[in-house]
């Protein structure tokens, strides 16, 4: 456990995170995901839906750096729009899925009985379905749909942060200082909040990261399968599956948006590895 | 051994349940009327309280749920909407297909995860290490659905190796290696590590002084220690290339299960839906269990406690 050093050690984390180049090229990577998804507007060249039918299927040019898509849209003002929608389904999927797991993984750890038991079995069944599969349940259950979509991919995600948040509050219940504090009547609520919650902070921000890059995997996955946004949203999945049909004549509509996921996604994974190295104690 | 077996397959009944009253609520936590989703908006009164009255949804809900248990556990799981085909029989149709290509990408993943991890962890330069470590990090960040497309663009568009779609063994290699390449990637990276802290222990130390040649010791001794966290990791990634053949289905146009739920998904055939669910959960959990025995044969530390 980091319980009892985790204050003063926090201060050092951000130097020695510094000192891992796999972290900082994730982080720097991260930064301009961000400024991209923000001045999108500004970058884009052109705006991310306008089609232009005298400029079809365009190979890259200085006119159209990415190129143009089978309706002459510029691709590189619907990549640029395209982390917009991807940096918001990486948040709010990830919002929910550490609000509501750290929420279930809190109650069953302090209340313990039946109320535990019901909670983890519920995990139980939510992780009998691997992978991208919950998703895809849910989506069958809300429809499709781009709001839908970060519902499903932030419900899938809710079981690694239940068992984690469970998990270290039985933990941090054993401790002495713990057990002292509530021999002198800490509530459960007291107890949640001053001493279990700082301590489940470090794992939490650790998976929220690499649970960004997961969460854009799939949600780029669904809307791939056509279950996710919807045309004409300017989404790297979707774009990646309309780009299908002219792979022969048209390389460029499947290599930009592509490559848009890959570097976002190892960015989080970068700096989520870094993280872990410095936060994680077990793998210190 | 025999204990934990039982306690293992006990273990497995609670979940079970938990599946099939989560595939058969689907029907009731989907907004709206089932029934008017199944026919669509313009169907008349008459229509919907027959199919209503067909689908048993006018009974009480548990009586509903006993007669959806007791009929999926007899093999029955409903008639699809779209086709009128027993729904079980469709999923029996694709399920080869669908576990040709999981076995087939977790062979890929086996052979260029494990190889590729060895190389990373025996080898003395760092920068062989670090390229093969990077390539690891690409193979976990890259989408199927992306590099899926680049394989076709690169071997069947441009060099004509490999088909496109096929069925058989040629057109089962884009879409192996597509669906391994990410799971060869986290074998990878854990093959390394294990090696390397197998590597560090004393009686590898002893083998070297009493003169047992490098590729003797790798082979011999630590690679059989390291593959044990390795073999877990293996079963644990069976379930995502079960779930991760739904997208590469789709890509090469295969005709698996995990295209079948997408097409149900879109379709709104509930009673697909449902079956895909049930069938899924069961055989994950199936496959969990076993993975737990196996690990279990090979460590026996294991079933001790």
């Amino acid at each position: 456990m980091s319980a009892p050093e985790a204050g003063p050690r926090r201060v050092g984390a951000g130097r020695r995170l510094w000192r891992k180049p796999g972290a900082v090229v994730g982080a720097f990577l991260i930064v301009a995901f961000v400024a991209l998804a923000v001045f999108a507007p500004a970058v884009a060249p052109y705006p991310p839906t306008k089609m232009d039918f005298r400029a079809v299927q365009q190979p890259p040019s200085a006119a159209h750096p990415f190129g143009t898509d089978d309706l002459g849209r510029d691709v590189l003002s619907r990549v640029a729009h395209g982390a917009r929608i991807s940096l918001q389904v990486g948040l709010i999927a990830v919002g929910i899925a550490a609000v509501v797991g750290t929420l279930m993984g809190l109650v069953a750890g302090l209340a313990g009985g039946w109320l535990d038991g019901l909670i983890m079995r519920t995990v139980d069944v939510m992780l009998a379905f691997p992978g991208i599969l919950l998703a895809l349940a849910v989506v069958a259950v809300l429809g499709p749909g781009l709001a839908n979509m970060m519902i499903a991919v932030g419900v899938s995600a809710i079981p690694v942060y239940a068992r984690t948040v469970r998990g270290t509050t039985l933990a941090v219940m054993e401790l002495d200082y713990v057990t002292a504090a509530r021999a002198l009547g800490a509530g459960r609520v007291r107890v949640a909040l001053r001493y279990v919650l700082p301590n489940v902070s470090a794992p939490i921000i650790v998976l929220a990261t690499i649970g960004i890059a997961t969460s854009i995997l799939s949600a780029a996955g669904l809307s791939y399968l056509g279950l996710g946004a919807q045309p004409p949203t300017p989404e790297w999945g979707a774009m990646l599956s309309d780009s299908r049909a002219y792979l022969r004549t048209g390389w460029w509509m499947a290599v930009f948006p592509g490559l848009a996921i890959m570097i976002v996604v190892m960015a989080f994974n970068l700096l989520g590895d870094g993280l872990r190295d410095v936060l994680d104690p077990r793998t210190r | 051994m025999f204990p934990f077996l039982l306690r293992r397959l006990i273990a497995a009944v609670p979940v079970l349940f938990g599946v099939s009253l989560l595939a058969f609520s689907m029907t009731h936590l989907t907004p709206g009327d089932p029934v008017t989703i199944m026919l669509g908006e313009r169907a008349t009164a008459e229509d919907v309280t027959r199919l209503r009255t067909e689908l048993g949804l006018d009974r009480p809900l548990p009586v509903q749920y006993g007669t959806f248990l007791v009929r999926a556990l007899r093999g029955d799981l409903g008639t699809s909407l779209r086709s009128g085909q027993p729904v079980a029989r469709e999923i029996a149709d694709r399920v080869g297909a669908t576990a040709a290509l999981t076995f087939a990408a977790m062979g890929v993943a086996v052979v260029v995860g494990v190889l590729l991890g060895t190389l990373a962890a025996i080898q003395r330069s760092p920068l062989v290490d670090a390229i093969i470590m990077s390539v690891a990090l690409v193979g976990i960040s890259m989408p199927t659905f992306w590099s899926g497309l680049l394989l076709i663009l690169l071997f069947a568009l441009t060099l004509g190796w490999f088909p496109i779609t096929a069925s058989g063994g040629a057109g089962l290699v884009l879409p192996a290696v597509t669906l391994g390449l990410p799971a060869a990637a986290v074998l990878a990276r854990l093959t390394r590590s294990a090696l390397l802290e197998v590597l560090g222990q004393d009686f590898i130390r002893t083998a070297k002084s009493k003169g047992v040649a490098a590729t003797g010791i790798v082979a011999r001794h630590a690679l059989r220690n390291a593959l044990i966290p390795v073999v877990t990791i293996v079963g644990l990634q069976f379930g995502n290339l079960m779930a991760g053949s739904v997208i590469v289905e789709s890509v090469f146009a295969r005709a698996g299960i995990g295209r079948f739920a997408v097409n149900a998904i879109m379709a709104r055939d509930l009673p697909q839906v449902q079956g895909i669910v049930l069938f899924a959960g069961v055989v994950y959990v199936g496959v969990n269990a076993l993975v737990d025995l196996v690990y279990a044969a090979i460590d026996p530390r294991i079933g001790v406690k």
